[in-house]
């Protein structure tokens, strides 16, 4: 067959090992980016001033807290990280040992985009709701994520295809996935073809991510 | 009196300058009453209307609603209040995200009404307003007015005793506009409903008000009865603003060449209030005296209240004939001013 003659050293058990290691990183990573980055990205914005619980104490600290962990590269933060996951996850190998670098280093980022889809609900129409007696938690749920929800999607969107990303890099700490493979059997033993393969594999999570990601934006977009 | 606001003021503090947006504001409006606040852009006419549910807390002043003093309210007192004080919007403000139906249910949903009841509340309201059918419709596939009809409704939910609408018509145009006012109208003669009416169009005023605030920097420089500030503005804005509704009835430059000093020619400015104006008084008075009448301009306004004409005629006959015709004309409770000047 031409694919044994173009991947002789592709093993498609270990591929699918792999595969399925990345995929449980990334989708439970997004998910915990999801919770962290929303409530980082609603304190950030609520507590701008003008707004609901404008408190400028808590904004600059919430804001200087995610422009650090930003400004960290994800490789570095692994390493910074890796003292705590054995506390934090009870292992510091396999694809759960990566979970903690994952979420801190792709919620900040989302916490941002999360903001600015905040900051893009028309004001009007959350003074509407004011006017009607709405409390503050009826606006958060009812108004502010409803209203924005196209922007927070397609912002989980990039940031779940930055994670992918992040999983390939967490093969350094012996993650597992991909990116572990790739580098582990492909490149470390020359056999670049399992490289390629990994690629391909990538490449082909990441179109998935991106097409379901617009495609349920596009849903959501009622305007 | 349902509300009444007592030396409302609202000072804008910032760095480079404090605007006094509203000054000294004192109001009373009757129940059932469509109250009309009109002035010029920057006036403050916004600013006072969200200083009636606090969505701007006032710098002074006191605004009592149903003998509730909205201004000393806690805020969950005042949340509980808002439920029954109504606001639409210029730009409308609905949710993009929520059908018509959700909408209108919205408001409900904040007071804590029950499914059944909603839906039965919802249903009842989008009939009211004229839009049955498209409960399942986004408001990105509504027209303007359609809107602004899903805006009432939501505003019309907790079943309210006061409506504040910012400008609910500026963004229609001119027909759709109509259909709003009618629309306002008769909720206002349905529910009772008391209703403040914020607008830079003297032609709203003119149409739904019964009453009118003029505002000007922040003041409020004439309020009474809309056939009032009509017929006699005093102010130089409620001028401004009367003229508007009229271009040509202010225009007395081409009267000049009319107005002499002549014995026998005199020019006069008739104001026909309520039903006089659908009189045939002219032609009782050519029929009774032997006078010229000469009609130099005129005009006819339907307002709330009845309809205000005025009429500029020239007479011309004998002296004691046009007295006695200015006479008759006065006794017939036609308005009868002389113009011998041109301001
Ligand atoms: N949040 C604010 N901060 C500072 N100044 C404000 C604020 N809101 C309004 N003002 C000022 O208060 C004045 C009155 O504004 P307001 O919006 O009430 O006018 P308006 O009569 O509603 O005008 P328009 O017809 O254009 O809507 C203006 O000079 C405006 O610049
Ligand atoms: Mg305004």
């Amino acid at each position: 067959m031409m694919l044994r003659d173009w991947f002789p050293n592709v093993n498609m058990d270990d591929m699918w090992t792999a595969t399925y290691e990345t995929l449980y990183m990334t989708i439970i990573s997004v998910i915990g980016t999801l919770l962290l980055g929303i409530m980082l990205g609603l304190l950030l914005f609520l507590t701008e001033r003008g707004n609901l619980l404008q408190n400028s104490m808590v904004n600059s600290a919430t804001a200087s807290v995610v422009n650090i962990f930003r400004a960290i590269p994800f490789i570095i933060l692994i390493l910074l990280l890796f003292p705590f996951t054995d506390f934090l996850m009870g292992t510091n190998r396999g694809p759960k040992a990566a979970l903690p670098a994952l979420i801190i280093g792709a919620a900040p980022f989302y916490a941002r985009l999360v903001e600015i889809a905040f900051k893009e609900v028309d004001k009007g129409v959350i003074e509407a709701a004011k006017s009607m007696g709405a409390k503050t938690h009826t606006i958060i749920f009812k108004v502010l994520l409803p209203e924005s929800m196209p922007a927070l999607i397609s912002g989980i969107t990039v940031t779940a295809i930055n994670l992918i990303s992040y999983t390939a890099m967490a093969g350094v700490i012996g993650a597992g996935g991909l990116g572990d493979l790739a580098y582990m059997k492909g490149f470390q033993r020359r056999d670049v073809d399992v490289v390629f393969a990994c690629t391909i594999f990538i490449v082909i999570i990441v179109f998935i991510f991106q097409f379901i990601g617009d495609a349920l934006s596009r849903k959501a977009d009622k305007r | 009196m349902m509300i009444s606001i007592k030396q409302l003021s609202k000072l804008y503090r910032m760095k480079s300058q404090n605007v006094q947006a509203v000054d000294d504001v004192t109001l009373d409006i009757k129940r059932g009453d469509i109250f009309g606040v009109i002035g010029y852009s920057g006036a403050g006419k916004s600013t006072f209307i969200r200083l009636i549910n606090r969505l701007e807390e006032p710098t002074q002043g006191q605004v009592m609603i149903n003998d509730t003093n909205i201004t000393e309210l806690s805020v969950n007192k005042l949340r509980k209040e808002r439920q029954k004080i109504g606001m639409i919007f210029q730009h409308f403000n609905l949710l993009w995200s929520r059908t018509v139906y959700e909408n209108i249910a919205f408001p409900l949903e904040i007071a804590g009404v029950t499914k059944q009841k909603r839906r039965d509340k919802v249903l009842e309201l989008i009939e009211l307003v004229g839009l049955s059918g498209r409960e399942q419709s986004y408001p990105s596939q509504l027209s303007g007015g359609q809107k602004q009809r899903v805006g009432i409704a939501r505003a019309l939910a907790n079943d309210p005793d006061v409506l504040l609408c910012d400008e609910a018509t500026s963004a229609l145009d001119p027909e759709t506009t109509d259909d709003i006012l009618n629309l306002l109208v008769s909720i206002n003669q349905k529910l009772n409903l008391t209703i403040i009416m914020i607008t830079h169009e003297m032609h709203v005023i003119q149409k739904i008000c019964h009453r009118v605030a003029v505002m000007d920097q922040g003041k409020v420089v004439e309020q009474g009865d809309v056939l009032d500030v009509f017929v006699k503005p005093q102010s130089k804005t409620a001028k401004r603003f009367v003229q508007q509704l009229n271009p040509l009835e202010h225009n007395q430059d081409s009267l000049k060449p009319f107005i002499t000093k002549e014995e026998n020619s005199e020019v006069v400015k008739l104001h026909f209030i309520g039903n006089d104006a659908k009189r045939a008084l002219i032609s009782n008075v050519l029929k009774t005296f032997d006078i010229e009448i000469n009609i130099l301009q005129g005009s006819i306004s339907p307002t709330q209240e009845g309809t205000y004409g005025t009429l500029y005629v020239e007479l011309d006959g004998n002296r004691s004939v046009i007295d006695e015709t200015i006479k008759f004309i006065q006794s017939s409770g036609v308005e009868v001013e002389v113009i011998d000047d041109v301001t």
